[in-house]
This record gives structure tokens, C-alpha cells and sequence, in this order.
């Protein structure tokens, strides 16, 4: 027994109410009642219009009625509020980005490009004059190169230092230097301060002699030739660098005696007399 | 048509198939060998032919096949006016939103301030990720996201703005874990949204180094485009101006065909030609999805409408000279009324992801 039923058409509320009597065109059978705005009014428009029904479907009715303003009521207060907006999981393009990632990331070579960043970074003088990141050595070198060859400072007993640890850092620094050694002996007849250890390189005892004798010479480069000395022995093995590692090696602790020395015009005389 | 060279695959009997194909298989594996061999000699003695071997064997990837886009300046050897395009470049650099944070003489021992927060009911995986980023940016603050209405992220990032914060960042999670971020420049935007996948902790990275409190350094790799130079400076702006070199900690935000791999590291000089790395974590790879002009919007649908005002009557230009001074030395003394930072109520996409701007492998945003 289905005679009534309520509807809502953009908050309006209706009252369907079917009448037997119209029963013969049904366009007509249903009578459609609109309800007030008004939830009190639209109960008492229902109790006026379903005046002869059976109180269960009128209160039935009432109950819809209650029903729909509650909804109504909630939709209007959620259309104030800012809803977040659901998409839905694209499973199969998940899947082509998770196969596209790993690729970019295997094409990246990460470390590789950080690294070469920071070389980059290190080489044109990113960090500053005196940068904090850097060991000394190694800056020195890089300060060294700039000057194509430079004068071997201060710095080379450090370089003396630290030359255990680094062995095969030393032997890339040195490839480093290789093509510019060339390019300096070109200046030697300019300079005879940066040479000395240049042709120390290149030469093995005559080129000493030479730089024993402007270190007697000059009082002040007493002190510089001192680790130019060694330098320019370590030097040496970059020309022949696979024959050499092993003596240099040996070298190492004889080194240090000349330095703590500093005597170095002896030494080399030393050298010259065995 | 059938080929004129011998084929084992007609041979009926499937043993003498197998035996034969293995034969020539071994054949060819051995010629190829020989020739690398000799290869290999030739190039022990010559290192110039190897470079010109190398030169001249170039594979083609994706990367160097990559279609042109107009918004790539630097990229494009075959336009003759390159100078303009740079002054171009540097132009539109010094107009973005970004400009701000270079011109600034702030403190630069004061990293900007980010907010770091979640989206509603985030859970633990979501949280740690949290801590993580809290440990990345120097000037990061974790705030937990409040319950309730009217905690939108525009709103939050105008509540930011107001409070001298220089970014938003906000961590979404689905399925109990992190699945995106939304970085937020304020106090005018833009903000952008990345999708977030392969996250991993400093804890999962085997042989991971402990972070220091020293500014990092940044490593923006291969950002190309207009939108890339977008993407790349709002990285930028969330680290403080001067990195403290003695931490030798690099952050590194790598863009590779579209994905954005984080990284941070711990370096070292070795030599003039070597550098050591460590990594300390997190790792996670971005992808960005949309850019938006301003902060993000807040519909405010159930807010009644602007009350009317009067205008307020411009001076008349009658006034006398004294009484105009007067005035603008009150302005000059008393600090301006803050004003307060409004999300607007429509969305400006500046660049949107979309499925169908993939259809080409070679084609790339950033």
C-alpha cells in the first residue's frame, strides 16, 4: 500500500498522494503536494492533507519528513567546509613511473655527478682563499697548478707530511702536474726560483747543483729550497711513473732527516759527493 | 626470401641444431672478443685513439635525445642571439618571487624559518619522515597538524607567513605513508606539489654518517627549463644563503628526466681530482606534479560578504606644505599595521602534470 510517498527536488520536499479514484488516467493518479520550508509547518501541511489515512503512515510520513530536513540540514553545512578532493590509485601509471624512476636513477650516476660538482666547485675557487673544507695539500696543489708549476712554498713540508697516507692521491696530482711541467720548463730561462725543482724533475744531478748554488747565493731561499728538495725528488717518479713507486718509498724517511736538518745546500752537496 | 647465409634453425634433426648453433654462437662470441683485444692494444699505445673512439661512440640516450622546448635557454646552440636569451634568463630571475631571499641582508646565521607539518591524522611512518626533514633544513619546525575545521593548508600558510616563516612544507600520507610533499613558499607563493616515492631513512642507509648542525651545501643538478629554474630556487630558498664549508655536508637535489633525487652527503677532498662521499640520509625521489602561483587557495564559501566602507577621502591637495609633513613623519614613526596574509579563493595553476603530457619518452619539464 504505497499511496503516498515524499520526494525532495533541490531541498523542496513533495507529498505524493495516490487517490483510487483517478485511478483510470494514471498522468493523473498521483497528487503532488509541495511541503513548506518550515519543518513544523510541513508536519502540520501533512496532518491536514493525510486526514483520513491510518496514523502509521502518517507518522511514517512525518518520520521521512524528519529525515530529509536532517540531511538536508548536514549537506548544506558540508558544502561550507573545504572537503578534500579523492583521486583515485592509477595502479598501471604507478607502475610506469616506478619503472621510469629507476631508470633516471641508474642514468643519474648520483655520486659520480656530485662528485664532479664539487671538483668543479673546488678548481674554480668556489670555496674562498682559504677554504675550510679543503686539506692543505690538496688546496696547495690546486694553488700550485694555477700557477702553472708554481714556487713550492711552506706548504711542502706538509705535503712531506701527509705523503705516506696518500700515496696514489700524490701519483694523481702528479699526472695532474705532468703537462704542465712541460709547459714550464719553457720559462726556466725567466725564472730560476721556479725551476730549480723543475729541473730537479727533469734532471737528476746537475739541475741540484744549480739550485745548491742560488740557495747559497740568496740567504732568505735557504729556507725554500729545503722542501723543494724533496719535492723535487718525488717529482721524478711522475715521469716514469710505473717504474718508480718503490723508491720513493724508500726516499721517504731520508727526506724527513733533511728537513729536520735544514741544511739543505749540504744535503745536496752530500748528494753530489757520494 | 630466404637468406643466401646458412641458417642452423633449418636444420630437422634438434641435436645437430643445438650443436651447430652452439658452434657458431661461440664463433662469433670469440671474434668479437679477439677484436676488443686488439682494440685494447691499439689503444694501450695510442690514448688519442681512444679518445676519438669515444668521442665518436656516444650511445643515444634519453637525455641527449631530448625534445627541444622552447623554455630551455641554455640548451639551444642553433639561436644566434644566446646573449639575449641569458639577459633574459637573468632578467626573469631577478623578478621571481624567489629574488627576495638574495637580495635580503638578513643575518645569514639565521637559516629561513620552514614549517614542517602533516596532513590531518598522520601516522608514524609519516612522522618519522618528518623528524628526518626537521634534521635537513636548518631552520626547520615541526608542528603537528590540528584537528578540526579550519585548519587548511592555505590557511595555515597564511597563519605561516604572518609568523616570519619563509616556507610550508606538508608531508600527505596515504596508506599509512608518506606519498607526497607540498612546498609552500611564503609569504606569496609559489607553491609547488611533488609526489614523493622511494623514501629512505637515515636508518635504512647501510654505513650512514651522522649529520652536524652546519648549513649544507646545495648541488641543484640539471635543472634546464624556466619551470626547472622555478623548482630548483624554491629548493634553494628553504637552505640559509651561506653554507658553513667546515661541515663539508652536501645536499644534493638532482634532476634526472623529471625525478628529482634527493640526496645529502658528507664529503671529502682527496686530491685535486678525487672526492670521497658518505652518505647521511634521507634519500627520496620527488616528481613534481603542479606549480601554483600564490598559496594555496581557501574556498571560504560560508563567509558573509565584505562589509561596506566608505573610501577613505584622499588629502586635498589644499592642504598647506606643514600639514602635509606632519602626517607622513607620524607614518615614518609608527610601524606600518601588519597586514595579514589571505589565501586566495581560486587556484592559479602555473604548470599542471598531466597523464597525456607524457605520451613521449624524450619529452621533459624540468
Amino acid at each position: 500500500m504505497p499511496p503516498r510517498k515524499l520526494e525532495i527536488r533541490n531541498s523542496i520536499l513533495y507529498l505524493y498522494v495516490k487517490t483510487i479514484e483517478r485511478a483510470h488516467s494514471p498522468a493523473h493518479m498521483w497528487e503532488k503536494i509541495k511541503l513548506s520550508n518550515s519543518y513544523s509547518k510541513a508536519l502540520e501541511q501533512i496532518d491536514n492533507e493525510l486526514l483520513h489515512w491510518p496514523n502509521f503512515t502518517i507518522h511514517k510520513c512525518k518520520q521521512r519528513v524528519t529525515k530529509i530536513t536532517q540531511y538536508l540540514i548536514k549537506m548544506r553545512r558540508m558544502k561550507l567546509r573545504q572537503q578534500p578532493k579523492l583521486i583515485g590509485v592509477k595502479k598501471k601509471l604507478d607502475r610506469r613511473e616506478a619503472t621510469r624512476e629507476r631508470k633516471a636513477l641508474a642514468a643519474a650516476h648520483l655520486e659520480k655527478s656530485i662528485e664532479k660538482e664539487l671538483i668543479e666547485r673546488l678548481k674554480s675557487k668556489a670555496y674562498g682563499d682559504a677554504p675550510l673544507n679543503v686539506n692543505e695539500n690538496i688546496w696547495q696543489a690546486i694553488l700550485d697548478r694555477e700557477r702553472t708549476g708554481g714556487q713550492a712554498e711552506a706548504e711542502g713540508d706538509l705535503e712531506e707530511l701527509e705523503d705516506e697516507e696518500t700515496d696514489e692521491e700524490m701519483e694523481d696530482e702528479m699526472d695532474d702536474d705532468w703537462g704542465d711541467r712541460e709547459f714550464v720548463s719553457d720559462i726556466s730561462g725567466d725564472e730560476d726560483d721556479d725551476l730549480s725543482d723543475l729541473e730537479d724533475a727533469e734532471d737528476d744531478e746537475g739541475s741540484e747543483e744549480d739550485s745548491e748554488e742560488e740557495g747559497s747565493s740568496e740567504s732568505e731561499d735557504d729556507e725554500e729550497p729545503s722542501p723543494k728538495l724533496p719535492k723535487g725528488k718525488r717529482k721524478p717518479p711522475t715521469n716514469q711513473p710505473k717504474a718508480r713507486p718503490p723508491k720513493k718509498q724508500k726516499k721517504g724517511p731520508r727526506v724527513e732527516v733533511e728537513y729536520e736538518e735544514e741544511s739543505v745546500p749540504v744535503s745536496k752537496s752530500t748528494l753530489v759527493n757520494w | 626470401m630466404p637468406t643466401s647465409r646458412f641458417e642452423p634453425s633449418s636444420i630437422k634433426n634438434k641435436i645437430k641444431r643445438e650443436e651447430v648453433a652452439k658452434k657458431t654462437k661461440k664463433a662469433k662470441n670469440q671474434a668479437k672478443l679477439k677484436k676488443r683485444l686488439e682494440q685494447a692494444k691499439v689503444e694501450a699505445n695510442d690514448p688519442a685513439a681512444r679518445k676519438k673512439r669515444l668521442a665518436e661512440n656516444v650511445p643515444r640516450t634519453l637525455d641527449n635525445m631530448r625534445e627541444f622546448d622552447p623554455s630551455i635557454l641554455t640548451a639551444d646552440p642553433s639561436s644566434s642571439n644566446q646573449n639575449e636569451q641569458f639577459e633574459e634568463l637573468a632578467s626573469d630571475l631577478a623578478q621571481d618571487p624567489f629574488a627576495s631571499y638574495f637580495t635580503t641582508v638578513d643575518d645569514p646565521t639565521v637559516p629561513p624559518k620552514i614549517l614542517i607539518t602533516t596532513s590531518p591524522k598522520a601516522s608514524k611512518a609519516t612522522y618519522a619522515f618528518c623528524d628526518e626533514l626537521v634534521g635537513v633544513f636548518p631552520g626547520a619546525e615541526f608542528i603537528r597538524r590540528k584537528k578540526g575545521k579550519g585548519f587548511e593548508v592555505g590557511r595555515i600558510a597564511g597563519w605561516a607567513a604572518d609568523r616570519g616563516y619563509k616556507h610550508l612544507c606538508v608531508i600527505n600520507e596515504d596508506m599509512k605513508k608518506p606519498n607526497a610533499i607540498t612546498l609552500v613558499h611564503l609569504p606569496n607563493g609559489p607553491s609547488a606539489y611533488f609526489k614523493l616515492t622511494s623514501v629512505e631513512l637515515t636508518q635504512q642507509i647501510f654505513g650512514h654518517a651522522r649529520a652536524t648542525p652546519h648549513f649544507p651545501e646545495l648541488v641543484l643538478n640539471n635543472f634546464v627549463t624556466r619551470l626547472g629554474h622555478a623548482v630548483g630556487r624554491l629548493f634553494q630558498t628553504t637552505f640559509p644563503q651561506l653554507p658553513e664549508f667546515q661541515g663539508r655536508q652536501v645536499v644534493t637535489l638532482h634532476n634526472q628526466r623529471d625525478f628529482l633525487f634527493f640526496r645529502r652527503h658528507r664529503y671529502a677532498f682527496r686530491s685535486t681530482e678525487k672526492v670521497a662521499l658518505q652518505e647521511i640520509g634521507p634519500r627520496f625521489t620527488l616528481k613534481l606534479r603542479w606549480l601554483k602561483k600564490g598559496i594555496p587557495a581557501v574556498q571560504r564559501i560560508g563567509e558573509g560578504p565584505e562589509e561596506l566602507m566608505f573610501e577613505e577621502p584622499s588629502q586635498s591637495p589644499t592642504t598647506t606644505p606643514a600639514d602635509a609633513e606632519e602626517p607622513s613623519e607620524e607614518n615614518q614613526a609608527a610601524p606600518a599595521p601588519k597586514q595579514k596574509t589571505v589565501p586566495p579563493k581560486q587556484d592559479e595553476f602555473l604548470w599542471q602534470w598531466k597523464p597525456e603530457l607524457e605520451t613521449s619518452r624524450k619529452t621533459f619539464f624540468l
